[in-house]
């Protein structure tokens, strides 16, 4: 079952968002809404499902809504439509107490620019959440105490925010929504303040963090290189609007549409995209007892110049046709003599690892599985065509792409 | 010459017949509502002008350390006090002294409360803005006139007058120093599940403070102007010297209880200054 699951969540700016609901759903555009009535359409038909113990990333550009949606889990801010499930929880069916409980409990946030309390001490910093829990002083600072460490701030406890660098304070600010045990984790561009290698950091500590403690976490950012790093799914937002949810290999693979594509322009694909992305299914394979002549009918019926030979499903080589000729005069029994060694790549390899590999040789390459049984033989075009989509390749009509970046 | 609407008496009537009807049926049971009021500046008074002039003097000292946590501010601030002695001004100054620090109480204990609800309240905000600029522009002879009819010469009315006059610093800045706190600070607290008063006492007043410390610094300012006026209607103190060097064309006396006033403005400044000083570093921005 889904741990968050919120549905047909609408949210209309203004001072009287629901005599304009209706309008809204009937599809009225964001700029036609806020000249006619002076509202803002700040969602709109928004329904996903949050699987426990992923990381779900919601992206989109400024004013996509993002923050605003991620503001509706925790009811910071009130939907003017839709329901929102946490678990078995109607969190739109709270009262006012059980709301403040419900956040106590069972979700913590983490702040785009850190929202640590200036005139508080790290550790007290770190603690806030349990205090509002109104767990006793001891017991918060130990168990704050504890997260600290575990984000690498020990020693730092005594210190007020403004002494530290931006990752620091923001490493307090995960302490403090760690230490709550809460088991759903809202992050609003939680990294987006932080330079480039720090951010860096910050999401291994996430990804090493969470390899632990398996929480459901909601990360909201505009960075899809990010997106595609920490993510289990990605949803993606645009003028409040869902555009396109699935994997990362989904998105980069089949983006939904221009504005999509638009993000695939900057991302760096080949370290999401992996090998497996990158083969063919071969045509042909033989195993390592495939009589010379069917060999060799078999490709020349398929045009081929070599095809791998297989073990089981493991790969033994590769099969020239020249060597399928010479075993056919010498009369062998069996190709297993005359097939060479070929090379492979494991199939999480990064494309830019392929890359390398496709650059130093022009021999074929083989991609295997974690349990090194064959998966396919290695397609360069598709390794080119990953890489740079917009590159026009021979033979095909060219991919234009115009990006679109909309400051909607 | 604009032309006479309406005659000025039938304007004027009905309000002196109203503010008279007020004095005639309330002023019994207002007067018995502002006894404490008027027991506790008794008793301020009598505390200090009883105590021995080396431990008001200790006293003043030891705040100011507390407020500056330095050696200087307390060294300064019992020079300018002894020099209130030298000059002969202690008991008038001690008069004085005692009326402002119930002023200042007054003020906080009324403005900061307004000036929480102000900023909470967009409507109450827009009511007490213009409310505040009456406060602080009208002349304040003006409203001395049926204070002291209410409550006849003395004490009282020398208060609400000095209240009324020096208590919208206090409410404007802690109205703004609340709307200043960092948003995300405060969703932060109510993301935690934090309630109204833990989100009031844990995070916005703390982080407002500097700017109310100015507030209370700007009221204890104000309530200092207001010493002289309030002279006129009975009070001693630094002021009744003021006034009679007037009267009598004593410009001597004039001047030096006038530096009087001085001097107490400055020891509340310096003191409150710090505090406020105090606060501001500890809070200072990320």
């Amino acid at each position: 079952m889904a741990k968050i699951e919120v549905s047909n969540i609408y949210k209309i700016f203004g001072s009287r968002p629901q005599r304009w609901l209706d309008a809204a759903r009937d599809g009225i555009s964001r700029e036609e809404l806020l000249a006619r009535s002076g509202h803002t359409l700040g969602l709109r038909d928004i329904s996903l499902s949050i699987e426990e113990g992923s990381i779900y990333v919601i992206m989109g550009l400024s004013g996509s809504g993002k923050s605003t949606l991620i503001r509706h889990f925790n009811r910071l801010i009130e939907p003017t439509a839709g329901h929102i499930r946490v678990e078995d929880v109607d969190v739109m069916s709270l009262g006012m107490r059980e709301l403040e409980q419900f956040r106590q409990r069972k979700m913590s946030m983490v702040f785009q620019r850190f929202g640590l309390f200036p005139h508080r001490s790290v550790l007290d910093n770190a603690a806030y959440g349990l205090k509002v829990q109104g767990v006793a002083r001891k017991e918060r600072q130990q168990r704050a105490q504890h997260w600290l460490e575990q984000v690498g701030l020990a020693g730092y406890e005594k210190q007020y925010p403004h002494q530290l660098s931006g990752g620091m304070q923001q490493r307090v600010g995960l302490a403090r929504a760690l230490a709550t045990d809460a088991e759903i984790l809202l992050m609003d561009e939680a990294f987006s303040a932080l330079d480039p290698l720090i951010r860096r950091e910050m999401q291994d500590q996430l990804l090493q963090l969470q390899s632990q403690l398996n929480k459901t976490i909601v990360f909201i950012t505009h960075d899809l290189d990010e997106a595609l790093r920490l993510g289990n799914r990605i949803a993606i937002l645009k003028g409040g609007e869902l555009v396109q949810e699935g994997t990362p290999e989904d998105i980069l693979l089949a983006p939904a549409d221009d504005y999509v594509q638009a993000f695939l322009q900057d991302v760096n694909r080949s370290r999401v995209l992996n090998a497996v992305h990158a083969c063919n299914e071969p045509a042909l394979s033989l195993t390592t007892r495939s009589r010379p002549v069917h060999a060799v009918e078999r490709m020349a019926a398929h045009g081929l110049r070599f095809t791998p030979v297989l073990d089981g499903k493991r790969l033994f080589g590769v099969l020239t046709r020249e060597s399928a000729d010479r075993a056919l005069m010498e009369g062998a029994r069996d190709v297993s003599r005359y097939v060479e060694a070929m090379a492979s790549v494991p199939a999480s390899a990064g494309l830019d690892e392929v890359l390398g590999r496709m650059l130093h040789s022009t021999a074929p390459l083989a991609v295997t599985d974690e349990n090194d049984e064959f998966v396919g033989v290695l397609s360069r075009r598709k390794v080119v065509e990953l890489i740079r989509p917009t590159l026009p390749i021979e033979g095909e009509e060219p991919v234009v792409v115009v990006p679109q970046r909309s400051a909607a | 010459m604009f032309p006479e609407i309406i005659p000025p008496r039938d304007l004027r009537a009905p309000i002196d017949a109203f503010v008279g009807n007020i004095v005639n049926e309330y002023s019994g049971l207002l007067r018995a509502v502002t006894q404490p009021l008027l027991d506790l500046l008794i008793w301020m008074d009598v505390l200090l002008r009883e105590s021995p002039w080396w431990l008001v003097i200790l006293a003043v000292a030891v705040l100011a350390w507390l407020a500056s946590r330095r050696i200087i501010l307390p060294l300064a601030v019992s020079g300018l006090m002894l020099l209130l002695g030298v000059l002969g001004l202690w008991d008038a100054s001690m008069q004085t002294l005692s009326i402002m620090i119930v002023a200042v109480i007054l003020s906080v204990l009324i403005g900061v409360p307004i000036g929480i609800l102000m900023a909470s309240f967009k409507w109450l905000r827009s009511i007490m803005l213009p409310v505040l600029d009456i406060m602080q522009t009208m002349p304040s002879f003006v409203y001395l006139i049926p204070v002291v009819m209410l409550f006849n010469l003395g004490k009282i009315a020398a208060i609400i007058a000095t209240v009324v006059y020096a208590v919208p610093p206090v409410i404007r800045l802690t109205d703004l120093g609340i709307r200043l706190v960092d948003s995300e600070v405060l969703e932060a607290s109510r993301a935690f599940g934090a309630n109204r008063t833990k989100q009031l006492f844990g995070v916005q007043l703390p982080l407002a403070l500097p700017n109310i410390m100015a507030g209370i610094n700007q009221t204890t300012m104000m309530a200092l102007a207001m010493v002289v006026i309030a002279s006129m209607i009975g009070v001693r103190g630094l002021g009744y010297e003021v006034l009679q060097g007037i009267n009598r064309l004593q410009v001597g006396r004039g001047l030096l209880a006038g530096l009087g006033i001085v001097i107490l403005a400055i020891v509340f400044d310096r003191i409150t200054q710090a505090l406020g000083r105090r606060y501001q570093h500890q809070n200072k921005e990320l």
